[in-house]
Formats: structure tokens, sequence, C-alpha cells
């Protein structure tokens, strides 16, 4: 009898070792990550780096700042065109919540959420990369092309948080606000908004976070650049992109390029993940 | 006066509305658009390969033969593969999370963890993987007395597996999280040891929202694509064991698409997208589901 409780008590702490273990485990990864990345990424950042573009093959250094600012161009114009559809679809969804439109709405935003994004890519291939028969090229191989695929895997990511943020303020907010017979749209543009203002920021800084590093969606579309390109209607080089170009090449000093990128985009996408982080924290919104 | 301004309100209000209602709209017309391009836009494939197009293993854009099996094959192995050494680290970081350490330092370090692996690129992880993983995998295959390629769906799989943790992990914790503490605190009362409760209470408990968050996973497996092409070694041949070189539907998309010149071939390539996006939405959709009947 005793000896079966010890048994008991032994497997059950036997399996809390294991499980704290296990889940220790997780962290390693990451670490080796992070390690691995800064101390290849870390020699190969300097100024020359910083404000150069790409070097032949044979002619030591190189630097990424074709990528750097493709990145930001892309990126940046990806946000403007996902940021006001995002808000206002979110608005719809938390204020006009029990419509069947809504739901449909949140159903399909589900669903936009979980299309790899190989397959966003390959749809902003064929409708504005690539001409079709008779009909030209919407967009060629450009930043904007780029932009666009971007900005369909940040609308769901907007919207939620919108709706989310929104959701939790007070009925009595848009209640008082009618009262006063202020119009449903003033109540949404004066009162509803500048309340979920932080929660909808924090949101979008994350839809950026989650897109920069995204390489599949732009692939076939904003495609690449060694040369700095600053009119989006060009094709465009952007960070992760010149990784995975880097990385493949045998030629070894773009090979170190490709580590300092590396690092570059990890420490801008921790950054972007602390702020999202630290904000949440302090205004307390939640996502 | 005041009634012309009171009209003019009235009628910024409707347009505002149906300003708010044409962008929902358009939501779901656009996500009709994306499925309605994949299939008008693979139909060449469709018309003339048929169903032959899922177990045919031809890929040859020359002779314009298409079969995705090699492929299938290779995204599902990589995927379950993947899935099924994630899962004892994305259940114990649930446990973890969810009923050994739900306050405290720990726990915080161990969340933000997760959620920093969730947010490296992919990109980054091909490129490790190809650094670091492969030679570790070469040297593995020697002593195994295999021919030493690195690449593969083994290295792939595991370079995936790190990626897919967060996705279980995350929702399973809070899944534990929300069980509630007088079915805890019966199980205890009647003697049970830690984990027998957490056998018998919280794992019943939780099984559908565990279930999902396997779902989940399994989703963002399936439609991975950079860091597994970078590390797959992308051979157009059904794979003989897991050590084989491989590719996945997405790798193929990925590396061949921008060159496809001929109708067939980009429709072919179009239509492994169709069949990815449907996938993982049923996935999606179903996971979802689970989710809100869970909770």
């Amino acid at each position: 009898m005793k000896q079966e409780i010890s048994y008991r008590i032994f497997k059950s702490s036997a399996v809390h070792v294991l499980m704290v273990l296990l889940a220790i485990g997780c962290v390693v990864p990451l670490l080796a990550i992070i390690f691995f990345i800064v101390k290849s990424g870390i020699s190969h950042i300097d100024l020359d780096f910083m404000l150069h573009t790409e070097r032949p093959p044979m002619v030591a250094g190189g630097g990424i700042i074709h990528a750097l600012l493709g990145s930001f161009i892309v990126v940046g114009i990806a946000a403007i065109l996902a940021i006001p559809i995002g808000v206002l679809a979110g608005v719809y969804l938390s204020e006009y919540r029990h419509t069947k439109l809504a739901s449909a709405t949140r159903l399909a935003v589900d669903v936009l959420q979980g299309i790899p994004s190989i397959v966003i890519g390959v749809i902003a291939y064929m409708w504005l990369v690539k001409s079709s028969g008779t009909r030209p090229a919407i967009l060629g191989h450009s930043g904007y092309s780029g932009s666009i695929a971007l900005a369909f895997m940040m609308l769901p990511i907007i919207i939620r948080s919108t709706e989310e943020t929104l959701l939790m303020l007070p009925d009595s907010l848009r209640e008082a606000g009618l009262a006063l017979g202020l119009p449903m749209y003033k109540v949404i543009l004066t009162i509803i908004l500048p309340c979920g203002f932080n929660g909808i920021i924090t949101g979008i800084i994350l839809a950026v976070a989650r897109v920069a590093g995204e390489t599949a969606p732009l692939l076939f579309t904003a495609f690449g650049n060694s040369h700095l390109a600053l009119n989006p209607k060009e094709p465009m080089e952007t960070l992760p992109h010149i990784i995975y170009k880097y990385a493949n090449s045998p030629i070894p000093n773009w090979q170190g390029t490709a580590w300092g990128a590396a690092l570059v985009l990890l420490v801008w996408v921790f950054f972007l993940n602390i702020i999202t982080k630290l904000l949440t924290a302090r205004w307390k919104v939640q996502l | 006066m005041q009634l012309t301004k009171v009209n003019r309100s009235i009628r910024v209000d409707g347009a505002f509305k149906r300003l708010l209602l044409f962008v929902s709209l358009g939501l779901i017309v656009l996500l009709l658009c994306f499925l309605w391009s994949l299939i008008a836009l693979s139909f060449p494939a469709i018309q003339r390969f048929g169903l032959s197009f899922l177990w045919s293993m031809d890929w040859d854009p020359v002779r314009e033969q298409f079969g995705a099996l090699p492929f299938l094959v290779g995204t599902l192995s990589t995927s379950f593969l993947a899935l099924l050494i994630s899962l004892p680290f994305a259940f114990a970081v649930a446990v973890f999370l969810g009923v050994y350490y739900p306050h405290g330092t720990a726990s915080t370090l161990l969340r933000y963890t997760i959620e920093l692996i969730a947010a490296v690129p992919s990109v980054i992880y091909g490129f490790w993987g190809l650094a670091v993983l492969l030679p570790m995998v070469r040297s593995m295959q020697t002593s195994l007395h295999i021919s030493p390629a690195g690449y593969g769906i083994f290295s792939a799989s595991l370079v995936l597996a790190i990626m897919i943790i967060p996705y279980a992990a995350s929702l399973g914790a809070s899944m534990m999280l929300m069980v509630p503490a007088h079915l805890k605190e019966a199980a205890y009362a009647l003697g049970a040891t830690k984990w027998e409760m957490i056998q018998y209470v919280v794992i019943p408990y939780t099984r559908s929202g565990l279930f999902a968050g396997v779902l989940l996973s399994l989703g963002r497996a399936l439609g991975e694509t950079m860091a597994v092409t970078m590390l797959i070694g992308n051979t157009a041949l059904l794979p003989k064991s897991i050590f084989d070189t491989g590719t996945t539907m997405a790798s193929v998309i990925a590396n061949e698409l921008g060159e496809a010149n001929k109708t067939v071939y980009t429709a072919a390539l179009i239509e492994l997208g169709l069949v990815l996006f449907v996938v993982t939405i049923v996935i999606n959709i179903l996971g979802k589901k689970i989710i809100k009947m869970a909770s």
C-alpha cells in the first residue's frame, strides 16, 4: 500500500521533471539561432555594409542598403494599403457585430489568416505581375506588387485586433454619444476609435512585425534587385529576399552579407515584437 | 437651418455605414476572387490531367507531363514528421504554462520565448538550418552509414518542428488555464497526485482544444515554404526514406513558378497552390470551430 503511494508520487514528480526539461528544451533552439546569427552576423556589420549595395562576386564587402530601404518601402506601402481597410472592417465587425454579414466576414478573415503565404504570392503574381494573352501586366515585378501581397497578409491581423479592442469598450460609451444626439458615424470617429486607438496601433505594429520577415509572397512580386531602387514601380530588393538569395549562393562574400542581413532582420523583427509586448502591457490592451 | 444640418448628418451617417458595409463585403468578395482565380487559372491542368494529377509521379515540364504525387508525399511526410517531433515539446510547454507554473518569472520567460519562436522569420530558420543543422545531420548520417546528403525530409522536418511549436503550445496553455479550479481541487481531494490530476482532469477537459492546437500547427506546417525549400533538397522524385531528398508543394511553387513559361506548366503549379489553399482552409476552419466549441 505504502509502496504504491510512493510509486505514484515518484511517477508524478518524474513526469514533472520531464515536462520542465522538455519545456526548457524549446528555449534551446531559439537561443541557438540568436547566438549563431549574432556571432556570424556582427562581424559583417559596419558602415560600409549599411551604406552600399551588392558588390560583384569576387570583390570583398558589399552591403544591404538597397534591401533595407526596399523593405521599408514595400512594408510601408503595404501598411498604408492595409490600415484603412483593416480598421474599417474591424469597426464594422465590432459595431454591427450581430449582422449576418459580420459573421460571414469573420469567417472570411479567419480563412484569409490561414492562407499559406506562398499562395498569396501566387495570386499576387498572377493578378499583378504576369501578363496573360493580350492583357499587359498590371504592375509587373515591382515594389507595388510586393506591397499588395503583403497587405493581404496584414489585413486579418489588423482587422482582428481592431475588432477585439473595440469589443472591449463598454456599450455605455456608445450610448452616451448617441443620447447626446450624435450620429453613429460621429460616435465611431470621435469616441470609439480614439478610445480604441492604443489597441489598434498595437495590432498594426504586430502586423508589420509579422510581414517584415515574409519572403514567399515577395519571390515573384518584388522579385529582388541588385541595385538601389527607390521607385516602387521597379523590382525591389528586400531583407528577407536578400537572405534567401545569398544563403543559397556559393560566393563567400555574399554569404557574409546574408549573415549580416539576417542579424539586421532578426533585430528589427524582435524589436517590433518587444514594442508590441510593452505596449500591450502598458496600455492593458488584449490581442 | 437646423433641419438641413440634421438632414446632412443623417445622410453622412448613411454613407458611412455603407462604406463600412462595402469594406466588409469587399473582404468576402476578395476571398471568393482568390478561390475563383486559383480554380480558373489552374483549369488547363485540371482539364488535361483530371484527378490523375494527384497520384501521377511524372513531373516533366519538357514533355508537359505533370503529376503531383512526389510533392504531396513530400508535404505530408515533412508536416507529419514535424508534428510528431514538436508535439511532446508543445505539450510540455502547455502543461508548464497552464498547470505547473501559471504565474511567475519562469512562465513569463517561457511565454516570451514561445512568442519569439513564432516571430523569427522563416528564411532565418532556413539559413540557420543550412549553416548549423545540415552539418550535424550529415555527421549523424555518416555514423549511421547513410550517404551524408544533409539535405532532405529529415532536416526540413527538424526545422519545421521548431517553427510550429508555438501554435499548439500557446493554444494548449490557454485552454489548460481555463480548467475550473474546483475540478482540479476535487481531484486533489480524492488523493490524486499532480500528474494523475493532469491525466484525469486537465487532459480530458481540454481534449478538443489540444486537438485544435494540433490542427493549427499542421495547417502552418503544410503551407510553410522558405525554410523547407532551403533544406529539403528539391528533387521531384518520390522519397523512399526520411533521409531522402524530396520537395513539397510550396517549394515547387517557389522554385518554378517564376520560370514557368507554358500555360499548362503554370496551370499545374497553380493547381498545387489550389490544393494547398483548400486543405489549409479546411484545417483552419475546423480548428477554429473546435476552439469556439471548447471555449
